[in-house]
């Protein structure tokens, strides 16, 4: 099982109390809040969670897995997420099999 | 690869504003409050080792890091690491899109 939208909604709605069209769109504008920030090019900082960072990488050459014809992989924008020390201590204590 | 950032980055606060003119019906403190619950809930689902997974935005998950043996980088003493999890993330198809619309 993955917690998905749904279920984060849910919360909204039971330990909130915000009814379900407003837990829905909370919920939807968090994570395009996110985006949108991104798409324009600056960095997201969740304190406690984590940062969502923008990184550039230039061209490198890359192959068409199925025909290994070499074909340069085009610069790009990428987003990287990096664990905040809270999230990374809560998670590293984590003893069970890999989800 | 080179850092692009020349732009301060949007923090947690400044999300829940902008969350908050959105909402304009719920108060701003109920906006703060569900923000801190989400991440809450996110944080909690990746402890216990389950993967989050947001359609268009991405999903995370654990990944394991092998025991290893490191040193001490004062004493040079050598240490013997357990293994761990990290949390991990994969954007989705729709973010890794728009964040790279303007560099096609």
């Amino acid at each position: 099982m993955a917690l998905t939208k749904a279920e984060l909604a849910e919360s909204l709605y039971f330990e909130l109390g915000l009814n379900k069209r407003e837990a829905k769109d909370l919920v939807d504008q968090f994570f395009e809040g996110i985006r949108e920030c991104l798409e324009n090019g600056r960095d997201v900082k969740l304190s406690g969670f984590g940062n969502f960072t923008l990184r550039q990488k230039g061209e490198r050459p890359g192959r068409n897995p199925r025909t290994g014809e070499l074909i340069p992989i085009t610069p790009r924008r990428v987003v990287t997420f990096k664990p905040g020390q809270k999230l990374k201590l809560r998670v590293e204590s984590y003893g069970g099999d890999n989800p | 690869m080179t850092d692009n950032n020349d732009k301060q980055p949007m923090t947690k606060s400044e999300l829940i504003d902008a969350l908050s003119m959105e909402q304009r019906h719920l108060a701003h403190k109920d906006v703060e409050l569900a923000v801190k619950t989400i991440l809450e809930q996110m944080s909690d689902a990746l402890a216990t080792g389950e993967r989050i997974e947001i359609r268009g935005f991405g999903s995370f998950s654990l990944h394991f890091r092998a025991p290893r043996t490191g040193r001490n980088p004062k004493s040079g003493d050598t240490v013997e690491l357990s293994g761990k999890h990290v949390p991990h993330f994969k954007p989705g198809k729709d973010l890794r899109e728009r964040v790279n619309k303007d560099f096609e």
